[in-house]
Order: structure tokens, then C-alpha cells, then sequence
């Protein structure tokens, strides 16, 4: 069994990445469980998805609660920071150590908390990389998610076509070549 | 064929299935995206509603005439359709009836937290709660044929966690249904005192039934395991008590409304300890505490928030769920996105001091700093009669400054009415119609003033302007908000004149039209660092030492920060 924990911002592509997973999981046999969030978050807010997969025990709750995650994908580094909790024993958390304020910090109400990715190497088994700028070599920086997902693709047991299937199912056909590339970046680390 | 399914894109599936031919709804975090994979099958006639009590009135008419029909809302959506479902329980239907409500515990985007099995139970209807994809799309079948069997409309309730999980869906045909001859029955469908005095009884005749045949109906299901503990539960807290509890016997309920008697006695005495576990209210508890079986419940779980496994665990005493302390870390609340209309338009009554009633929409969004300009948000339609209000219990001086402020589609769900009354009453107020042509909050939905249906074909598109005239406005102006010094005229006019005024404040939402013109940077040989810019609250636009940073990758070339600066800093030339 894996649990998986995405965090971002509204509109980084949680609800893609967590679905794409499903989808792997479900081709290969596996039951799946993904919990989404749609609604008021996300517009600009923090945003949680869960992803479940199993090939052993049965599931039943979509969610993946507090030190219950094999693995965090952060989409930004504040949000990966207060998604530490969900991290167990021994878990991994791989990080995009892109920046983006909060309104709060915007307005001056409250600071942006510094050195966030050093201070998660000292509290977890961390892969910080800036998919971001990674992603502007690519061509678009939307594809930044997608660096992640290479990168997660060394955790789990999926094959390099597995993957590339998936991404082509989910992603619109004049994006799937910049796709690829994103993500073979991501297996590079 | 297996699917992995959202539980919202399941019930469609169902309904599909089924052989449902009319479907309609208004959207509605978590509902909305059922009627959006209804739209898919070509089979099934959907629209889009301009609110939910409509939308139950065209499936009613819809099955009274022979086929299956259904509607779908959000819960506080129920309470606008509540008129037209406690009647239909009264009148029955003919082609099967079912009333999709989800529910959103842990208000991840609502208001409230309430619980529509009270609902059912107050209208006399049954109710079923899904506990994965694999019954919504089963338990969506079993609603048609109770409905049917017992000539009742059905509610199926979801929960946030059910309608927004994706989990695995064995696919199946569609049954084509012949529509059932409709014949005139005015003694059943005309709900006139004497023809209701009657359908009374059925009603109550109908209920005992169902709650009869609730012990044998497969959907509500006990599993013996220890039997040291029994919990009875339902829909997403199943879930949750299989991980927390996976020794337990269960009784899990399918059917939530109207409670199988029999069944929960048989299994309360095979076990040592009864628990009941539900959502939100205690719904079971109370009845089944009413029957004189002694239970526990609320008191390990609490009545808030939504339920998870840590939550239902450390309510047994599991002394393994440690007490993480979490540092306090900066909120991100949701914002107003950049290039969204609503930004120069509150950021002008917030200059003007007004006092907003404000409504329901990504425009509520205009309560949180910097623009903190809404003074109440209670439900859609709200802000009209609000702001009346406060000026006939205030008068005319005092409220002058009080406005209120509403989306196009919210307008278009409640609105009207609340106009009406205004111009009837004599009201000296200002409304303004925060018109960006879509259903922002919910994920961009058509509605009548987009000009689209729900297919994206072009439909008649509602003007606003001939519309409040018609109700009896006569002071009417159209403005561009991105033109605030226009606004700020305007709305000092509406506000201070003896007369009700509507603004109609109209500019597309900025995530349904392209970008057309470039970002704009801040140029910090002209910037004089008054932080003007700050004040309009765009995530794209961040303070840095000698001036503010724009971020190309967010701005949208709206201009309202070059708008707003005194000293021309700002410029995407
Ligand atoms: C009775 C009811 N039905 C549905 C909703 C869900 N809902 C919240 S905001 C909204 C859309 C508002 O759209 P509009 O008024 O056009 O404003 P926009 O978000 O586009 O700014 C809806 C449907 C609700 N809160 N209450």
C-alpha cells in the first residue's frame, strides 16, 4: 500500500497529477482511492489531494491522514512545510522549491517563513529541485508538475511506459511532447 | 469495463444506467460536477437551472409525466428546492424521482453544515448515502426503483468525500425504459386541501412500509466480526471506521431514512457495546436512543467538522494517534484571481467606505484584506433584501451608504424577487450586479446571462438592463468596473440620490478570456514607493525593497495596479 499526499496552490495542477496516479494505479491492477478538492480553494488557496494505491491490504478511506503519507509531492515550499505532518516515519517528501506569497504575506499581515527547505532537510528525507526553472527550458512553465512526477517516478513501482501512457491520457495532444520531456528531466534527479 | 470514477461522474454513470431522461440542476460545490458528466451522455436531456427549486420542479413535471427524471444540488440548495419536495411527497410521481444533495461536512465550500437526512426525515422521503463511486452508481438504480415501488421522490445524499473521491466503477448498459403513460389523476397531483388530506395517508402509509421492508433490503448490510463492539454507521464514516476499527461488527446503513427497526435491534443484541458513528448530526443516535437501545455516539466524535479515522480512533481511547503539535504557519485563504472584474469594483467601495451586503460568489472574496469591503454574506439572493432592510429600519440618512452587491448568476437564482420588492416598497437604495456573464465560483457553469447553455451552444442570453427595467428600476447604468473612476462617480451618484439604483458593473471573468494584453512591470526609477498598488490586493504584485515585483507568470495586463498608481510607475509598454 502507498499513500501519497499532493499539496500546491489552486490551479498548480494538483487535481491533474493526482488523477494521472489513479489512472497508473488503476491500469496495473491496483485499487485506488483519490481525493480531490474542487470548489472555493481553488482559487489561489492551499489545496490537499490524497492518492491511495494498493495491491495488498483493501482500502476504504479516501483520505490520508497525519504521519500516514509514504510520500508528499510539494508544489511550493510553504505549502510542503505545512504538509510535514502528513509525512510518517521514514517517509519521503519531494519538493518544487518554487516561492509563491500567500495574500497574508502580500498585505504585510504575516511573513513568509525563511530557509523552508533547509529547515525540511533537517526534519525529513527531502528532494528539493526548482522544477520551475526547469520547466521554463521545457517551454512552459505549466509543465512544472510534471518535472515532480519524474521525479517521483524513482518511488514507485510503475514503468517508464506506464508513466508516458498516462501522461499522454491526460494531458491535451499539443502538450504531450513538452510533457515528456518535463518529466524525463524529473528522472534525471 | 472498470473506470476509476469521481462519486459525482458515478452518479451520472447511474442515472445513464438507469435510463434517466431528464436531468436538471443549479451547481454547487461538491454537486456541481454531476450534471456536467450528465451533459456528456447524449441520452439524457440537461440544463443547468437558474436555482435548484426550479430545477426540482422540472424533474418533477418531468416524472409525473412518465419518465425517469432527477435533480442535483449542493445541501444548502435543498432548503430553495424545499418547497416543491415536501409537497411532491404528498403527490408522489410516476416515472422515478431521485433528488441528488451533497453535503459538505467540514464546510470546505459552504456556509453551513447541514445535514439533509433531517430533511428527509421532515418531508417523509427516503434517503440513501453512498459510501464509494461503486454505490453511487449502484445506489443511484436502487433510488429509481424505491421511488418507483413506493411512488415517492428519493434523495440520495453524498458527502463531500464520496462526491469528490475517485475510486473503481465496474460499467454497465443502459436499460431503455418505455416513458409510463401519464394519466390525469387530479386527486394525486393537485395538492388541494381535500386531495391532500388524503395523500396524508398515504404518505404515512408509505413510510411505515418502507421502514418495514428497510430490515431485508440488501443495501443495508451487517458485517459480524468481534462482537465485542458494534457501530452503526453510514456513507463516508464507514469508511473511516474500517480503518479505525477494523475489528468491529457494522452495521452499515444504505438506506438512512426511514431507519430499519428491526434490523438495528437484531444487531444491537448481539453485541456488547453499541457506537454509532455518522457525520454531522446525530441522526441515528437519537432515534435509536429514542427506542430505549443503549448506545453511545456524539460524544466521541463531536458534532463538527467532518469525520476521519484519527478523529474516530482517539474518540476509543487509541492512545497510538500522537498529538503532533503544528507550527503556526502563514494562511493562504483563496483570492481574487488576477485580472478578475471584482477586484476594481470592491476596490472602489472600499475607497467609497460603503457598507456591503454583499452575496454568494468569488465576489465574497472581496471580505478579505486588503479589500475587506463586505460587511454581510448569508445566502444567495441575500444581499438584496439586506440592504432594504437596513434602510427601513435605519432610514433613508443613515443607510445611504449601505449597498448591495450580488454575481450574475446569483441575480439570476434569487435576485429578481428581492428587486421587485424594492421598487414595490419603495426603496432608495443601490444595487449593483457584479455581472462577469459565468458561475465563477463553482468552476465556470453557463447560466442565463452567458449566452450558452449547458452543452456550450449559444441560447438566449438575458439582459439585465431591460430586465430591472422592466421591474420598475428606472435609474440604470452599465459600467465597466476596470474604469474606476467612472465606478466611484457612479456609485457616489446611486448612493446619494433619493431613488433605487442598479449598477450593472460588467466585465468577463478573467478565467474565460484570453489574455490580450502583456504584464505589466513596475519601472523603480519612477516608483516612489507609496504601495498604492498594494492596496487593490493582487497576488501577482509583491513589495521588494525599491518598489513592487510583478510576476509575469501571474499578471493578466489588466491594468487596475497602473490604474491605481499615482506616479505612472506601473507599465507594460
Ligand atoms: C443555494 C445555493 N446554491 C448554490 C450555491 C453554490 N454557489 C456558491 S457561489 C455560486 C456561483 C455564483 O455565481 P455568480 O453569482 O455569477 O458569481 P461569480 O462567482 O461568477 O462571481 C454558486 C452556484 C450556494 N452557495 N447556495
Amino acid at each position: 500500500m502507498i499513500n501519497i499526499v499532493i499539496v500546491g496552490v489552486g490551479g498548480q495542477g494538483t487535481l491533474l497529477t493526482s488523477k494521472l496516479l489513479g489512472d497508473i494505479g488503476l491500469n496495473i491492477g491496483y485499487d485506488v482511492r483519490v481525493s480531490e478538492v474542487h470548489g472555493m480553494s481553488q482559487r489561489g488557496g492551499s489545496v490537499i489531494t490524497y492518492v491511495r494505491l494498493s495491491n495488498d491490504l483493501p482500502l476504504y478511506s479516501s483520505l490520508v491522514e497525519y504521519s500516514e503519507a509514504d510520500i508528499v509531492l510539494a508544489f511550493e515550499s510553504l505549502e510542503a512545510l505545512r504538509a510535514l505532518p502528513y509525512l510518517k516515519k521514514g517517509g519521503k517528501m519531494i519538493v518544487n522549491s518554487q516561492e509563491i506569497l500567500p495574500m497574508p504575506v502580500i498585505v504585510g499581515a504575516a511573513e513568509y517563513p525563511k530557509n523552508i527547505i533547509e529547515n525540511l532537510h533537517e526534519r525529513a528525507d527531502v528532494k528539493a529541485i526548482n522544477a520551475t526553472e526547469i520547466t521554463s527550458e521545457c517551454g512552459t512553465a505549466k509543465a512544472a508538475n510534471v518535472v515532480l512526477l519524474g521525479v517521483l517516478s524513482k518511488l514507485l513501482p510503475f514503468s517508464y511506459g506506464e508513466w508516458i501512457d498516462a501522461i499522454k491520457n491526460n494531458v491535451k495532444p499539443q502538450f504531450v511532447d513538452i510533457n515528456i520531456d518535463a518529466f524525463n528531466r524529473g528522472m534525471e534527479f | 469495463m472498470k473506470k476509476l470514477m469521481l462519486g459525482n461522474e458515478a452518479i451520472a454513470r447511474g442515472a445513464y444506467e438507469a435510463g434517466v431522461r431528464v436531468s436538471s440542476a443549479y451547481p454547487g460545490t461538491p454537486s456541481t460536477e454531476i450534471n456536467e458528466n450528465i451533459a456528456c451522455y447524449e441520452d439524457i436531456y440537461s440544463e443547468w437551472a437558474p436555482n435548484e427549486k426550479v430545477a426540482v420542479e422540472v424533474a418533477l413535471g418531468a416524472a409525473i409525466s412518465g419518465v425517469r427524471a432527477m435533480a442535483c444540488m449542493k445541501h444548502v440548495g435543498l432548503n430553495v428546492a424545499a418547497d416543491p419536495v415536501f409537497t411532491a411527497s404528498y403527490t408522489g410521481i410516476n416515472g422515478g424521482l431521485v433528488i441528488i444533495v451533497a453535503d459538505d461536512p467540514g464546510m470546505h465550500s459552504s456556509q453551513n453544515e447541514q445535514d439533509t437526512r433531517m430533511i428527509a426525515k421532515a418531508a417523509h422521503i427516503p434517503c440513501l448515502d453512498p459510501s464509494n463511486s461503486q454505490e453511487c452508481k449502484d445506489f443511484m438504480k436502487i433510488a429509481y426503483e424505491i421511488s418507483e415501488k413506493y411512488d415517492t421522490p428519493c434523495l440520495l445524499r453524498l458527502t463531500t468525500r464520496i462526491a469528490h473521491a475517485r475510486t473503481v466503477v465496474e460499467l454497465g448498459e443502459r436499460v431503455e425504459l418505455d416513458a409510463k403513460p401519464y394519466v390525469k389523476n387530479p386527486k394525486k397531483y393537485i395538492s388541494m386541501p381535500a386531495n391532500m388530506i388524503a395523500r396524508h395517508i398515504e404518505v404515512e402509509k408509505r413510510e411505515i412500509a418502507l421502514a418495514n421492508d428497510a430490515s431485508s433490503m440488501a443495501i443495508n448490510k451487517v458485517e459480524m466480526r468481534d462482537k465485542k463492539l458494534g457501530v452503526i454507521t453510514s456513507g463516508a464514516a464507514y469508511n473511516y471506521v474500517r480503518e479505525a476499527l477494523p475489528n468491529a461488527s457494522i452495521l452499515k446503513l444504505g438506506l438512512v431514512y426511514p431507519l430499519p427497526k428491526d434490523l438495528i435491534f437484531d444487531f444491537a443484541s448481539q453485541v456488547e457495546e453499541l457506537v454509532i458513528i455518522e457525520d454531522m448530526e446525530p441522526f441515528f443516535e437519537e432515534t435509536i436512543k429514542s427506542w430505549g437501545i443503549e448506545c453511545s455516539g456524539k460524544e466521541k466524535t463531536g458534532v463538527l467538522g467532518e469525520l476521519f479515522a484519527r478523529k474516530i480512533a482517539k474518540g476509543f481511547g487509541n492512545k497510538e494517534v500522537e498529538e503532533l503539535s503544528l507550527e503556526q504557519l502563514p494562511s493562504r485563504p483563496p483570492v481574487l484571481c488576477p485580472g478578475c472584474p471584482h477586484r476594481p469594483l470592491y476596490y472602489v467601495m472600499n475607497k467609497l467606505k460603503l457598507t456591503v451586503c454583499s452575496d454568494i460568489g468569488c465576489y465574497t472574496l472581496g471580505a478579505l484584506p486588503p479589500l475587506s469591503s463586505v460587511d454581510t454574506c448569508i445566502c444567495m439572493g441575500a444581499s438584496i433584501g439586506m440592504a432594504h432592510g437596513f434602510e427601513k429600519a435605519l432610514g433613508r440618512e443613515q443607510a445611504k451608504k449601505t449597498v448591495a452587491v450580488l454575481g450574475d448568476s446569483t441575480f439570476s437564482h434569487s435576485g429578481m424577487t428581492g428587486l421587485l420588492n424594492m421598487v414595490y416598497n419603495n426603496s432608495t437604495g443601490t444595487v449593483i450586479i457584479a455581472d462577469n456573464s459565468i458561475t465563477g465560483m463553482t468552476g465556470h457553469q453557463h447560466n442565463p446571462s452567458s449566452g450558452y447553455d449547458i452543452h456550450g451552444l449559444p441560447a438566449p442570453q438575458v439582459d439585465f438592463e431591460q430586465l430591472c427595467k422592466a421591474l420598475g428600476v428606472k435609474d440604470i447604468h452599465v459600467v465597466d468596473p476596470f474604469d474606476i473612476k467612472l465606478m466611484e462617480k457612479t456609485l457616489r451618484e446611486a448612493t446619494s440620490k433619493d431613488e433605487l439604483s442598479v449598477i450593472i458593473s460588467k466585465s468577463p471573468c478573467a478565467l474565460i478570456i484570453k489574455q490580450t494584453e502583456k504584464p505589466y512591470q513596475c519601472d523603480t526609477d519612477v516608483c516612489k514607493q507609496c504601495y498604492m498598488c498594494m492596496r487593490i490586493g493582487c497576488p501577482a504584485i509583491q513589495k521588494v525593497e525599491n518598489g513592487v515585483r510583478v510576476d509575469e507568470t501571474l499578471c493578466f495586463g489588466c491594468g487596475l495596479c497602473a490604474n491605481v498608481c499615482p506616479f505612472g510607475a506601473l507599465k507594460n509598454t
